[in-house]
C-alpha cells in the first residue's frame, strides 16, 4: 500500500510538471506576451517598445530557462538599465547587492507577482480559494445527501413509479448545465419583476422584494440563505444527477444480491433490509463517483462565480486567463491540477478501504 | 397594432390547461407518496376459472388517473399546436411560432411515419421506436436538427434577419408589434427583442444551426481519435498503453475551462496552433479508414488497391480542403505553409469556428479513448477473439472487425450522450465569449449577452437557455432509449 501511494505520488508530480509546462508554453507564446505588454504598458506601443518591455522583464529568454526560473532551479534574470539601475526577477530596483537572492521560484516558496492585481500570487490565490472553499462546502452539503437519497430511493425498487420519476429527474438535472439553470433560477426566483418573487411579495409571504438575491457578491463577507442558496443550488443540481444515477445503479445491483433475497424470505421488514443490509454495500461505488465529481465541480464553480459575481477561485481563473497573467494562471492551474489528482488518489485509496473484496498486492 | 398575448384566440383553453396540468402534478406527487407507503393493494379473489383477480387499490387508481391526465395534457398541447398552425398569430405567440415551425412539423411527421412503418427492417434505429422515452428524445433532437437545417441553410422559419437591429425594439417583451413595419415584414417580434434590438426568435433558430453543424461532427472526430488510439492501447497493453493513458489523463486533469481560455483566444489563432491541431486531429478519420479497409481486404490486392486509392484520394482531398484556408495550411505573420490551390479548395472553415471545433474535439477525445480502451480490454478475452487469433488474423483486423463491432452498443449510447456534452461545451464557450464572434447567434453567446439584464428582461436569455436544455435533454433521453433497446438483445 505504501509503495502504491508512493508511485501514485510520483505520477502526480510528473503530471503536474507536464501540465504546468504546457500552461507555461501557451501563455508564453509571442502574441500572448505582446498582449500582456500592451495591457501593462499601453495599447499604442510600437513593436520596438513591446520588445524592449519584454526583454527588460526577462520574457524573451528561451522557454526552458524561463520555466526553470519559475520553478526556482535556475537563477533569476537580472537587467541593467542604461542609467545603471539594476533589477531582476527576485528583487526590485534599488535593492542592495547583498540582499539580492539568486533563485526565487516555486521551490523557494515564491509564486511570483500577479500583473493584474499588482499583488503577490500566493496570498491572492489563498484568499480566493478560501471563498470558493465556502461555496464548495455548501455544494457538498447539499449535493451529496440529496443525490444519495434520490439514488437510494430510486434503486430500492427497480422499475417502480418512484424509480421512473426520480430517474427522469436525474436525467433532467444532468442535461441542465449551470449557465442554463442559473439563468432560469435568477429569472424565476430572484427577479423583482417576473417569476415568483412579485407574487410572493404581494401575498405577503416574503418581506424583501425578491425571494433570493441574484448576486452573491455580498455572500463573500457574510453568507446567508438569501444570498448564498442560488449559487449553491445551481452547482449542486448539475452534479447531482450523475451521482444519483450511479447510486441508483449500485443500489439496484445490491438489491438483486442473494443475501438480500435471503433477508426478504426470512421476513425482514423492507425498511430494515434497505437501511441495515443494502445501504452500506450500495454506497461504496458512489463514494468513488463523488470524489471524481469534485474536479468537475470546478468547472461549475467558474461558471457560477461568473454568473453570480462571486469573487472566488473561478473568478480568479477567468481574470488571470483573460489578462494573460502568467504567474497567477500557473498558480491557479497548479491548484486545480492538485485538486484533480488528490481526489483521484483519495478515491482509489478509499475504494480499497471501503471494499474488502479488493486488496492491492 | 396590439401586442400579442401568449395564446391569443385560444385563451379560453388556458384555464382548462392549467387545471389539467395542476391535477397531473398533484397526481404524480400522490403516486410517488403512495409508492413509499407499503402496498395497500386490494384483496385478491379467485375466479371460477382458476385465475386470480385483484382490485387495483389506491395506487392503481392513481396510476390510471396519471395516465389519463397525461393524455389530456398531450391532447391540449396538440390543440394549441394545430390551432396555432391554422390561426397563426391570431392564436398568440405560441400560435405564431407553431405556424412558423410548419416545415419542421411536416418533416417530423414524415420521419416518424416512415420510421414506424419500416421499423422492423431498420435494426437498432428501428428498435428505438419501441421505447417511449427513446421516441420522445428522438423527436426533440430531430426537432432541433430540422430547425437548424431549415432555418440555417434554407432561411425558412425565421421572421427577421438575425443580425439587423430595428430601432425602437430594444428589450421589448415577447409579442411586441414591429415598429414601422412595412409591407412584407413579419409584423411582430414573437419572442421580443434583445438588448441590441434584434429579434430573439430568429436568433434562436439561427443559433440552433451553429450547434447542429458543429456538435455532431466534433463528436464524430473525437470518436475517430478515441477509437484509433484506444483500440491498440487496450488490445496491446504494455508500454503503448501506459504512454497513451498518461497523455489522456494529462488532458483530463486540465479543468476544461482553463484549457478553453488557453486555446480559444485570438492570440492563439495568430500562432497557428489550431491549424496544427486540426492537421493532427483531422488525419485520424483518414488513418482509420485506411486501416479499416486494408486489414479486411489485404488478401485480395486486386480489389484492395483500387478501393484504397479511391477512398484515400477522396478522403485526402476532403482533408486538405478542410485544413487549407486561402491556399495555406498554416499562415502566421512570419511564415506560411502552403496547402492546395484555392480552385481545388472545396470549402473554407472560418478560423473562429475551426479553433472552437478543434478544442472541443481535443477535450472530448481522451474520454472516448478511455471508454474504447476499457471495452477493448474487456472484449479481447472473449472466445471469438481467440478464434480469430488462431485463424491467424492480423491484430488490426481483430481490433476493427472483431472487437469494434461488438463494442458498438455502449459506443452508440455514449455517442448520443457526448453530442449533448459537446453542446454544453459549445454553450460554455459562448457563455465566456470565447471563439465565436460576439454577434454570433449561438445559444451560449446569446445567454451571455442576455444575462446582464436578467432580472429586468429575462426573455432574451431564457429562450436560448430553454432551447439548449431541451436539446441536451432530448439527447439524454435518446441515449437512455438506445441503451434500453440495445440491452434487450
Amino acid at each position: 500500500m505504501g509503495l502504491f501511494i508512493l508511485r501514485r505520488l510520483g505520477v502526480m508530480l510528473l503530471t503536474a510538471l507536464c501540465l504546468t509546462f504546457i500552461v507555461f508554453w501557451l501563455t508564453n507564446l509571442y502574441p500572448n506576451l505582446e498582449k500582456l505588454a500592451k495591457t501593462q504598458g499601453n495599447f499604442r506601443m510600437s513593436d520596438e517598445a513591446v520588445t524592449s518591455y519584454l526583454t527588460d522583464r526577462g520574457y524573451l529568454q528561451p522557454l526552458p530557462v524561463k520555466f526553470g526560473q519559475w520553478l526556482g532551479v535556475l537563477p533569476g534574470w537580472e537587467t541593467v538599465r542604461d542609467d545603471g539601475e539594476v533589477f531582476g526577477r527576485c528583487f526590485a530596483a534599488g535593492t542592495p547587492e547583498e540582499a539580492r537572492p539568486t533563485r526565487c521560484g516555486v521551490l523557494q516558496g515564491d509564486w511570483g507577482f500577479s500583473t493584474v492585481f499588482k499583488e503577490d500570487v500566493a496570498p491572492t490565490v489563498l484568499t480566493r480559494l478560501a471563498l470558493t472553499g465556502k461555496l464548495m462546502l455548501g455544494v457538498l452539503l447539499l449535493m451529496v445527501p440529496s443525490a444519495l437519497i434520490v439514488g437510494v430511493l430510486a434503486g430500492m425498487k427497480e422499475g417502480s413509479k418512484l424509480d421512473r420519476s426520480l430517474s427522469t429527474f436525474s436525467i433532467a438535472t444532468t442535461a441542465t448545465p449551470e449557465y442554463v439553470s442559473g439563468v432560469i433560477f435568477i429569472a424565476v426566483l430572484a427577479s423583482s419583476k417576473y417569476g415568483l418573487s412579485p407574487l410572493l411579495n404581494e401575498w405577503g409571504v416574503i418581506d424583501s422584494k425578491t425571494l433570493f438575491l441574484g448576486s452573491a457578491t455580498s455572500a463573500m463577507a457574510d453568507a446567508n440563505f438569501w444570498n448564498f442558496f442560488l449559487p449553491v443550488l445551481t452547482i449542486s443540481l448539475y452534479g447531482m444527477g450523475y451521482i444519483a444515477r450511479m447510486t441508483r445503479a449500485s443500489m439496484t445491483e445490491v438489491m438483486t444480491a442473494q443475501y438480500i433475497r435471503t433477508a426478504r424470505l426470512k421476513g425482514v421488514k423492507f425498511s430494515d433490509i434497505v437501511l441495515k443490509h443494502a445501504l452500506r454495500n450500495a454506497l461504496i461505488a458512489p463514494f468513488t463517483v463523488i470524489m471524481l465529481q469534485i474536479p468537475w465541480l470546478l468547472n461549475g464553480v467558474v461558471i457560477v462565480e461568473t454568473l453570480f459575481n462571486y469573487k472566488g477561485f473561478g473568478w480568479l481563473l477567468v481574470q488571470a486567463a483573460s489578462n494573460n497573467d502568467i504567474e497567477l494562471l500557473l498558480a491557479v492551474s497548479v491548484v486545480s491540477v492538485i485538486v484533480v489528482l488528490v481526489t483521484q488518489l483519495i478515491s482509489d485509496i478509499g475504494y480499497v478501504y471501503l471494499n474488502p473484496r479488493i486488496r492491492i498486492s | 397594432m396590439e401586442p400579442l398575448t401568449w395564446t391569443g384566440a385560444l385563451s379560453g383553453l388556458n384555464i382548462v390547461f392549467y387545471t389539467v396540468v395542476g391535477l397531473l402534478a398533484l397526481a404524480i406527487v400522490l403516486q410517488i407518496l403512495a409508492a413509499l407507503l407499503p402496498s395497500t393493494g386490494g384483496t385478491a379473489s379467485v375466479n371460477p376459472d382458476g385465475t386470480m383477480t385483484a382490485s387495483p387499490g389506491f395506487s392503481g387508481l392513481i396510476g390510471s388517473a396519471v395516465a389519463w391526465l397525461f393524455y389530456a395534457t398531450l391532447a391540449l398541447i396538440l390543440v394549441y399546436l394545430v390551432g396555432g398552425i391554422f390561426l397563426g398569430p391570431e392564436a398568440g405567440i405560441f400560435g405564431g411560432m407553431a405556424q412558423q415551425f410548419l416545415p419542421v412539423w411536416i418533416a417530423l411527421i414524415v420521419t416518424f411515419a416512415l420510421s414506424i412503418t419500416y421499423k422492423r427492417r431498420l435494426g437498432l434505429y428501428g428498435k428505438l421506436f419501441d421505447s417511449t422515452v427513446g421516441m420522445i428524445g428522438f423527436a426533440i433532437v430531430m426537432f432541433w436538427v430540422f430547425t437548424g437545417v431549415f432555418g440555417g441553410v434554407f432561411d425558412l422559419l425565421v421572421t427577421h434577419d438575425s443580425l439587423s437591429q430595428v430601432s425602437g425594439m430594444k428589450n421589448k417583451l415577447p409579442g411586441t408589434p414591429l415598429r414601422g413595419a412595412e409591407e412584407g415584414d413579419y409584423p411582430w417580434f414573437l419572442l421580443g427583442g434583445d438588448n441590441l434590438a434584434r429579434d430573439v426568435f430568429s436568433r434562436l433558430i439561427k443559433g440552433s444551426w451553429v450547434v447542429v453543424k458543429i456538435a455532431p461532427f466534433a463528436t464524430l472526430f473525437a470518436f475517430m481519435v478515441g477509437i484509433t488510439l484506444g483500440l491498440p492501447a487496450g488490445y496491446y497493453g504494455g508500454k503503448l498503453d501506459t504512454l497513451l493513458s498518461f497523455l489522456a489523463n494529462l488532458i483530463l486533469a486540465f479543468p476544461v475551462i482553463l484549457l478553453f481560455y488557453l486555446l480559444v483566444t485570438p492570440e492563439i489563432v495568430l500562432t497557428g496552433i489550431p491549424n496544427y491541431m486540426a492537421l493532427f486531429l483531422f488525419s485520424f478519420p483518414l488513418i482509420f479508414a485506411a486501416i479499416l479497409l486494408n486489414s479486411r481486404y489485404y488478401t485480395q490486392p486486386s480489389f484492395r488497391t483500387p478501393l484504397l486509392v479511391v477512398v484515400l484520394g477522396v478522403g485526402l482531398w476532403l482533408y486538405l480542403s478542410m485544413v487549407t484556408t486561402d491556399g495555406a495550411i498554416v499562415a502566421t505573420n512570419t511564415y506560411v505553409i502552403p496547402g492546395i490551390p484555392p480552385f481545388l479548395d472545396l470549402f473554407d472553415i472560418d478560423p473562429g469556428i475551426l479553433v472552437v471545433f478543434v478544442s472541443v474535439v481535443f477535450v472530448n477525445s481522451p474520454t472516448v479513448f478511455r471508454i474504447v480502451r476499457g471495452l477493448a480490454m474487456d472484449i479481447k478475452t472473449r472466445d471469438y477473439v481467440a478464434a480469430a487469433q488462431t485463424r491467424g488474423e492480423g491484430p488490426w483486423y481483430i481490433m476493427l472487425w472483431e472487437i469494434l463491432p461488438n463494442a458498438r452498443g455502449p459506443l452508440i449510447v455514449d455517442f448520443c450522450l457526448r453530442i449533448g456534452y459537446t453542446t454544453i461545451l459549445l454553450g460554455t464557450l459562448g457563455f465566456f465569449g470565447l471563439g465565436l464572434e460576439s454577434e454570433s447567434p449561438d445559444w451560449g453567446s446569446t445567454i451571455n449577452a442576455g444575462r446582464r439584464l436578467l432580472s429586468l428582461y429575462p426573455h432574451a436569455a431564457i429562450a436560448p437557455a430553454l432551447a439548449l436544455l431541451s436539446l441536451v435533454l432530448g439527447l439524454n433521453l435518446l441515449a437512455d432509449g438506445l441503451r434500453e433497446e440495445s440491452l434487450r438483445d
